[in-house]
């Protein structure tokens, strides 16, 4: 159960070691399983990743709830899916 | 289906783009493409297909490839001169992209063996260099209700439309019927410069994948012409003819036309 003020995630992935384009590739395909108003976490390591994916999320029509460095070497992205593919 | 690690590296720039994706890909995967003319613009339409990841490809062809062949197309090579054409282009084909499926058919379409030949197929693209096959591939996909994309070259000029029978005119609408034999200069007769195909190739490819994605606005309705030495595209709009003898309200054709004995006689 997600607690009051946390977010609900619907997905997660571990995208860890993968480089660009592939961690949006990755990320693209996980998307495109959920419903809109569902919401993908993504953890990754690839520093160049965590600017691009929030940047092409935005493009594709989605929202960027979180982007978060949370250890010296990984980051969460959090997206909740708001267009049909 | 999942992808697997390789496919994700080589469909990697389709799927990341919004109007494709993994879903575009995987439609592109199940499509089947049905090519007439392993030639000039067969070479190019297959190889794009191929690259794209286009399910089946059948390439029809009947003939031997020529070192005449080789200044335009380029799925063939001096390694399979005197082999046929869609065996020739399926070596290459497949050397690109081993999950496509490519079925070569060596035959010459005919009013007998077409329907048979192309009813399995989502869509069908014409690269043949003749009329009466022009002919026939657009009434037999009328006939058959099946989108076909179009494509001729000459000199420096080329054309393309996509015919959605239907839902827009057909070829014939354009032109009622085959010029009378002799009129029009084949590329045999008159030349061909040996890139053309390949610009208008790969529109056709293109038309075929937006046809299959189902995105953006198809060809329909227009021809596009292409004019290399002036560098200029142009489009021409073609209205659907009520009184069309194959698409039209009371179609007058009811079945397929031989036309080739006419032209052979010349």
């Amino acid at each position: 159960m997600a607690q009051k003020g946390e977010t609900k995630i619907d997905k997660k992935i571990n995208i860890k070691g993968a480089v660009c384009p592939y961690t949006l590739v990755k990320s693209k395909l996980a998307i495109e399983e959920l419903s809109v108003g569902q919401v993908l976490e993504i953890l990754l390591d690839y520093p160049e990743a965590a600017e691009s994916i929030p940047k092409a999320m935005l493009n594709y029509g989605h929202t960027v709830l979180k982007a978060e460095k949370i250890n010296p070497t990984d980051w969460v992205i959090q997206i909740r899916k708001e267009v049909e593919d | 289906m999942e992808f697997n690690e390789e496919q994700l590296q080589r469909y990697s720039r389709h799927i990341i783009l919004p109007e494709v994706g993994g879903k575009g890909q995987k439609k592109i995967f199940e499509s089947k493409v049905f090519i007439a003319g392993a030639g000039g613009l067969g070479c190019p339409v297959g190889y794009y297909l191929t690259a794209a990841g286009v399910g089946t490809i059948a390439l029809m062809d009947n003939d031997a490839v020529e070192l005449s062949n080789l200044q335009r197309q380029i799925a063939h090579s001096v390694k399979t001169l005197g082999i046929n054409k869609a065996d020739s282009a399926k070596k290459t084909f497949e050397a690109l992209n081993p999950d496509v499926n490519v079925i070569p058919v060596k035959e010459r379409l005919t009013n007998k063996n077409i329907l048979e030949l192309i009813k399995d197929y989502d869509v069908v693209v014409d690269g043949t260099d003749n009329f009466p096959t022009r002919y026939l591939i657009n009434d037999a996909c009328v006939m058959l209700k099946k989108p076909l994309v179009s494509g001729a070259i000459l000199r420096f000029e080329g054309q393309v439309t996509t015919i959605l029978p239907g839902d827009g005119p057909c070829y014939r609408c354009l032109f009622e019927s085959p010029p009378p034999p002799g009129l029009v200069p084949s590329c045999q007769e008159a030349g061909v410069l040996g890139v053309l195909p390949g610009v208008i190739g790969a529109l056709q490819a293109t038309e075929v994948l937006k046809l299959i994605l189902g995105k953006g606005k198809p060809l329909k309705g227009e021809l596009l012409i292409y004019d290399a030495l002036r560098t200029n595209f142009r489009k021409v709009k073609i209205p659907k003819n009520p009184d069309c003898p194959i698409c039209g309200e009371n179609p007058t054709i009811k079945e397929l036309i031989d036309y080739t004995q006419e032209y052979c006689a010349i």
